[in-house]
């Protein structure tokens, strides 16, 4: 088979070099000057303060509340999607709204939640009351939660899809409650896509940084914002790189823990 | 059975429902003549008026369909050279590796592809403007086309290059008449998904347009910024409408080839 060789890697390779390879090394290169182009390790230890740990301990949280709100809501609505007829067109529609660019929801929102919006009209006819509800950390996470469900949604409607269904019939014939059947037979079964899903809303809802500013009004400040802010305002390159290499290494560990999870779960399937 | 299946169905109809209620607040509003998002007064069509007046937005939207379509039509080439070089590894981790290489930029978050791109663009002396926001919208788009045309290169059989090959096709024949039809489907999907991630971008393209040039998701940041403009809904109605017809017409193009595969006895697994 190695006749011909391969010449479709010469364009691609080069891309990916140039693309892919290059900015990393750039990043991490300039990490290590600080703003007047001299060599040091300033940025790193100024990241180790308790200013931008205390960033990074807020990011994480906040990151892991969407991806734990956007699983609890994804996961029953992707359940419930392979049970309907014409399930791809509804599932077709789940996507629908992923299509429309993202600052026109989160512009829907700032009208939705400002003071005299939508909700606070719900609000008042409840007998609750006009509540400020924009600029909270519950308005960040309800937006970010609204954005990224398509993306849980999706991977984890693909490996319900592919479950066998005889697996969960024979599991009631053998006598377990559906909730035992879910939590012995479905989920861990469909565990792949959900690790996929989360992996697709974590590592954004990171370094979100235009939600923070439209919705959270600067109140939330996540790692995406600092960088955005050292890139694009203050112009300190160096930390913002500093920060991204953090965030980059954050990845790779996250990536390296659900891709070894994955060579395990085939493993044990063998 | 029954009443689950009630509770089901009204578990997505609340889904459903929440999914599309800011969109449904948008266009709502879009028509009201008060002139904020609360309260509405009467119906106007005086936003789509001024967006169409509005030459300046008129041709940031012109700029973004240019980007978005050129770089979804540039990614897709680069993207199918890269699936055919990746399936044509044999060596696992070597394959494995391009696979992780291509992959990056996938996982990475959008502030730290477009900081990077900002430095590289800087180094190379590329102005920042259209050829920088081409380029990296290229760039991103490139890993999810290879990505999409992957499978459908696993699943063809590699008896249909032995049949071409033993029936004196060269490469390029083996190539445009047996692979090229092949994968079509999977080149069709990554061209759409490379057009969408384009639409849809906003961080990556924040960082590397300069002053002057602006993508409709760019302005529509700087201009929520400002506070509410109904124009900014009249807007976005447009662009609903736009995406809509677009799913029609991809929900039904993938059916007929759904159909034409099942037709063919294909097997789906």
């Amino acid at each position: 088979m190695t006749k011909s060789r391969n010449l479709f890697l010469v364009p691609y390779l080069a891309w990916m070099v140039l693309f892919v390879v290059a900015p990393i090394v750039l990043i991490a290169y300039y990490s290590l000057f600080d703003v007047d182009g001299r060599f040091t390790f300033d940025n790193y230890t100024k990241f180790l303060s308790p200013v931008y740990l205390q960033m990074t301990l807020n990011s994480f949280w906040y990151a892991l509340l969407i991806t734990v709100f956007s699983l609890l809501v994804a996961y029953p609505t992707a359940y419930f999607l392979t049970r309907t007829k014409h399930k791809s067109l509804w599932l077709l529609l789940i996507i629908v709204p992923s299509w429309i660019n993202l600052l026109l929801k989160a512009y829907a929102f700032i009208g939705i939640f400002g003071t005299y919006g939508f909700a606070n009209k719900v609000l008042e006819l409840a007998g609750i009351g006009t509540k400020q509800i924009l600029f909270t950390d519950f308005s960040f996470v309800f937006v970010s939660v609204y954005i990224f469900i398509p993306f849980m949604i999706l991977p984890v409607y693909n490996a319900l899809d592919e479950l066998n269904p005889s697996l969960i019939y024979a599991s009631r014939d053998l006598g377990a409650s559906p909730w035992l059947t879910f939590r012995k037979v479905v989920f861990p079964l469909t565990l792949e896509g959900v690790k996929a899903g989360c992996q697709a809303v974590f590592i954004p809802a990171l370094s979100l940084f235009m939600i923070t500013r439209l919705i959270a009004g600067n109140r939330v400040i996540t790692l995406g914002t600092a960088i955005e802010q050292h890139f694009l305002v203050t112009q300190d390159w160096g930390m913002g790189s500093a920060i991204a290499v953090v965030l980059i290494i954050a990845m790779a560990v996250i990536m390296i823990l659900t891709g070894s999870g994955k060579r395990g779960a085939l493993h044990g399937s063998q | 059975m029954g009443r689950n299946n009630l509770w089901s169905k009204l578990y997505l109809a609340c889904v459903f429902l929440v999914l599309y209620s800011p969109i449904a607040y948008l266009v709502f509003y879009s028509f009201n003549s008060g002139g904020t998002m609360h309260g509405f007064e009467g119906v106007t069509l005086d936003w789509y008026k001024e967006v169409f007046q509005d030459t300046r937005l008129l041709i940031i939207v012109l700029n973004t369909l240019v980007i978005a379509l050129l770089s979804a039509a540039i990614s897709t080439i680069f993207g199918i050279a890269g699936a055919l070089a990746i399936h044509r590894i044999r060596r696992y981790r070597r394959k494995n590796a391009l696979l992780s290489l291509n992959n990056v930029l996938i996982v990475s978050p959008d502030v730290i592809i477009g900081a990077s791109f900002l430095i590289l663009f800087t180094i190379a002396g590329i102005q920042l403007g259209f050829t920088s926001v081409l380029l990296s919208h290229i760039a991103f788009s490139v890993p999810i086309v290879v990505l999409m045309i992957l499978p459908k290169l696993q699943e063809m059989s590699p008896t249909l290059i032995d049949a071409a090959r033993d029936l004196g096709a060269n490469n390029w024949n083996v190539l445009s008449k047996v692979v090229i039809p092949f994968i079509k489907p999977g080149i069709f999907a990554g061209f759409f998904m490379a057009l969408t991630y384009s639409l849809d971008d906003f961080a990556v393209t924040f960082f590397v347009t300069g002053n002057g040039y602006t993508t409709l998701s760019v302005e529509i940041y700087s201009r929520a910024r400002q506070g509410i403009s109904l124009s900014i809904n009249a807007l976005s109605t447009l662009i609903f409408l736009v995406t809509i017809v677009l799913v029609v017409g991809y929900y039904f193009i993938n059916r007929r080839n759904g159909g034409k595969r099942a037709r063919l006895g294909v097997p789906t697994q």
